[in-house]
Parts: C-alpha cells; sequence; structure tokens
C-alpha cells in the first residue's frame, strides 16, 4: 500500500550552497530527491521509510555536460535524455547512452539522472556499469570542500557507499580516450524496453599488435554492488586472445561473480549469460 | 502521525494557471484527477512500468504518477484534455478515431500523449522510432498493432 502522502516533506532548496548547509546542519535528517523514478515507486509500494527530501531537480548548475579536453563530465542531474542528445557522449562513451536508452521508456528517460542511478544504488542498475568500464570519478560536495574519488569502489555493500552524511554527488566525470576502444555493452531482461536487467555487460577492449592494451569490465546484476572485474582484467591485460586464454578468464571472471537467485533470474542463468558475454565480448568481431 | 507542511503550488495546466494547495508528496497525477477533476490522465500500475498517466511536462512526457507536487512549480502541463484545439482533434487522435487505436481506453491517453511527444521531435518517424517512442505505454487489451497503425497514419497527415 502506498505510504501516507502527508508524512512525506520534500523543500526546495534555492542553491546548492543551500543543499549542502541543510546537510551538514541537520544531519541525516535529509537526503537527496532527484528524478524521482526509483524514490516514488518505494512510495506507492509503502517501502519509503525516509521522510525528508531535498528536491534538488532546479539547480540547473548541476545538469550542464561539459566537454573538456581529456574529460567529460556530467552534472549529476543530467537525464537519461540529456545522456542521449549529446553528440560527445554518443561518439565516445557509446555505453552510456546505450545504457540510457534502455532504462525505462521516454518518460523513465526524460526524468531519472545518471546520479540518482548511481545514487539508488542498485545492482540492476544499468548505467553503472558503463561508468564503472568507462572509469568514471564522481565529485562529492559538501560545506567544507569538495573531493574527487574513483567511481570504482564507491558501492561497498547492498547499497553501501563511500559517501559522507554531508556529502552530494554533484559531478561525474570520464576519461576521454585518446585511442580508439571497442565499446561492448549488452543489457539481458525479460524483454527489450522497459525491463529490469538479469545481467549487464559493459566493456572497453584495446587491443594493439595482437596483445590487450587495455580492458575494463563493469557488470550489473550479478553481485550486491555494480561490479568491476578487477581480476578478470588482470588475467586478461597484456595477453594475446585465444581460446585458452577466454578459458582462464572466465575462471577468473567466475570466482568474482557472485549471482543470486531472485525474482528475476537464477544464479545459473545469470552465470551463464555473463560467462557468454564475456566470451562474446572477447571474440574479436569482422568490422 | 505527524502531518507535514501543505505547499502552494503555481503551475499551469493545458495553458491555464492553475494554484493548488497541497502536500508536497502528492502526487501529479492525483492532483489533476481529483483536484482539477482532469481524470483523462489514468492511472495504471502506479509505478512508471505502464505509461497511462503520462502527460507533458514542459513539453516531454512524463509519468504523472512518479512526480511529486513540490516538483511541479512553475512547470506547464499537458494532459489529454489540452491535445485538442476545442473541436479540432490533434491527427493522432483522428488517425486513434479512425483505425481503431482505442479499445477500452485506459491507455489511450498515454498513448496518444506518447505519440504526440513523438511527432512533435520527429515527424517523419521510422517503425523504430514509432515503437521506441510508444515502448513505455502497455495496452492491457494487447491492441498493439491498431496502435501503431493508428500512429503510422498519423504521421501520413
Amino acid at each position: 500500500m502506498r505510504g501516507s502522502i502527508p508524512n512525506y516533506e520534500i523543500i526546495t532548496p534555492k542553491s546548492l550552497a543551500e543543499a549542502l548547509s541543510l546537510l551538514v546542519n541537520e544531519p541525516q535528517k535529509w537526503k537527496p530527491f532527484a528524478g524521482g523514478t526509483d524514490l516514488m515507486v518505494m512510495l506507492e509500494a509503502g517501502k519509503l521509510s525516509h521522510r525528508n527530501y531535498l528536491n534538488l531537480l532546479p539547480l540547473q548548475e548541476l545538469r550542464q555536460i561539459d566537454v573538456q579536453e581529456k574529460h567529460v563530465t556530467l552534472g549529476a542531474l543530467t537525464t537519461y535524455t540529456d545522456v542521449q542528445r549529446n553528440p560527445v557522449l554518443v561518439d565516445e562513451f557509446p555505453m552510456l547512452c546505450q545504457a540510457a536508452s534502455e532504462t525505462g521508456g521516454l518518460a523513465i528517460q526524460n526524468r531519472g539522472t545518471i546520479g540518482g542511478n548511481i545514487m539508488n544504488a542498485s545492482p540492476a542498475a544499468d548505467s553503472p556499469p558503463a561508468l564503472l568500464a568507462y572509469d568514471a570519478e564522481l565529485e562529492l560536495s559538501a560545506s567544507r570542500g569538495v573531493r574527487w574519488i574513483s567511481y570504482n569502489g564507491f558501492h561497498t555493500g547492498y547499497k553501501q557507499m563511500g559517501i559522507r552524511d554531508d556529502e552530494l554527488l554533484t559531478r561525474i566525470r570520464l576519461p576521454r580516450s585518446a585511442a580508439p576502444l571497442v565499446h561492448y555493452y549488452r543489457k539481458v531482461g525479460t524483454r527489450k524496453a522497459q525491463a529490469i536487467s538479469k545481467v549487464c555487460f559493459a566493456g572497453v577492449l584495446r587491443v594493439e599488435g595482437n596483445a590487450i592494451e587495455e580492458v575494463r569490465i563493469g557488470l550489473g546484476s550479478v553481485a550486491p554492488v555494480p561490479l568491476r572485474c578487477a581480476r578478470t582484467e588482470d588475467a586478461l591485460r597484456g595477453q594475446t586472445i585465444s581460446d585458452d586464454l577466454i578459458e582462464e578468464a572466465i575462471k577468473e571472471f567466475s570466482a568474482e561473480v557472485s549471482p543470486i537467485d531472485d525474482i528475476r533470474s537464477t544464479r545459473n542463468y545469470r552465470l551463464r549469460v555473463a560467462q557468454n558475454l564475456l566470451i562474446d565480448f572477447l571474440t574479436p568481431k569482422s568490422q | 502521525m505527524d502531518l507535514g507542511n501543505t505547499l502552494k503550488v503555481r503551475f499551469k495546466v493545458n495553458e491555464e494557471p492553475r494554484e493548488v494547495e497541497v502536500f508536497p508528496m502528492a502526487r501529479l497525477l492525483d492532483v489533476l484527477r481529483e483536484q482539477l477533476r482532469l481524470t483523462g490522465t489514468k492511472e495504471g500500475c502506479g509505478e512508471g512500468e505502464c505509461g497511462a498517466c503520462t502527460v507533458l511536462f514542459n513539453g516531454e512526457i512524463v509519468n504523472s504518477c512518479l512526480v511529486p507536487m513540490a516538483q511541479v512549480e512553475g512547470a506547464e502541463i499537458t494532459t489529454i484534455e489540452g491535445v485538442a484545439k476545442g473541436n479540432d482533434l490533434h491527427a493522432v487522435q483522428q488517425a486513434f478515431i479512425e483505425h481503431g487505436g482505442a479499445q477500452c481506453g485506459i491507455c489511450t491517453p498515454g498513448m496518444v500523449l506518447a505519440a504526440v511527444d513523438l511527432l512533435s521531435r520527429n515527424p517523419n518517424p521510422t517503425e523504430t522510432d514509432i515503437r521506441t517512442g510508444l515502448a513505455g505505454n502497455l495496452c492491457r487489451c494487447t491492441g498493439y498493432m491498431k496502435i501503431f497503425e493508428s500512429v503510422v497514419r498519423a504521421c501520413q497527415k
């Protein structure tokens, strides 16, 4: 049953500074509210336990996409629709655009934000695997200052994150690659649109000569957190792609993921699909 | 029970200025239907899966069941009641009538708004564009082909 509407408070800070000062002055009272596409679902289910929210959506300064020489920086309130409309993201970060296009339908994409997708911290979220594979960094802002951290390692356990109570996720920075990468993104769900992932795989690969120079893999729905597959990457880096190498990589990979049975799929199915996606990712495609 | 404060929200619905006093977490869907008596917008799932409650929010489709009133201040909302101009139906509405795009009618307002939004952004959509544009709207009668054909016909007008 829906949560009781009068029990909830949402206020709209006039600026980022005001939002940050509320977070520090009234510790743990306020939680951020962005596009609401996850929180309102929790409300409808009667499972929205926190009561007081800061409506951040009007903070336009957090909805910019800045293209710099070395990075593209997205405000945390960048929507899935904004992502798909940015030509530099389409060109250089196609997996993020694909993730955005496969998250919900257009009405969700117009409202849902990349920052919200990260902070909702669902292991089944679709943009985190792409952000992990692109080696994203996060800007965490507080009244006392700003720090940048690697997104890799940010999710420390189911719905647990390395962010302090007085901090807000404000920007996401993606390093631009000088060399061309192979981008491989596959979301496997029950249907092509409007489905939540059973497995989501995002990988980038750069092979020079015969050797793998660069490889990063992010996975969704196979662990309590969006997972960066560091051990699998270590097994692949510097090596030449062969059947033996793929077999070795699958071993590491299978030890690294920890899929479970739940309403959307089974452990066995998820493991098999994830392994098959790894094989497909590593199998050279004729261009 | 700890009753929170209500909020005055000023916004436009179908180009008319409105002011309502509501709880900040009240859903736009409920305010449209119950306070403003605009019952063309339907509630289906209440969790952003079905698109029955689709409205245009500053020109973009949203699920009104997922929008709290605290986020509606200053917004321009278009509901199904605002799609026709007087007696002049929108091409999408006319096509739905002529080509059997509506069965029970619950998904129809959302389907029409999704199609209106699609055609406003892309007057010559491909079949894939139409399918993508309607992907967030479910029809419980499963009359998808007639809906799809209606949108195709609307593009030809």
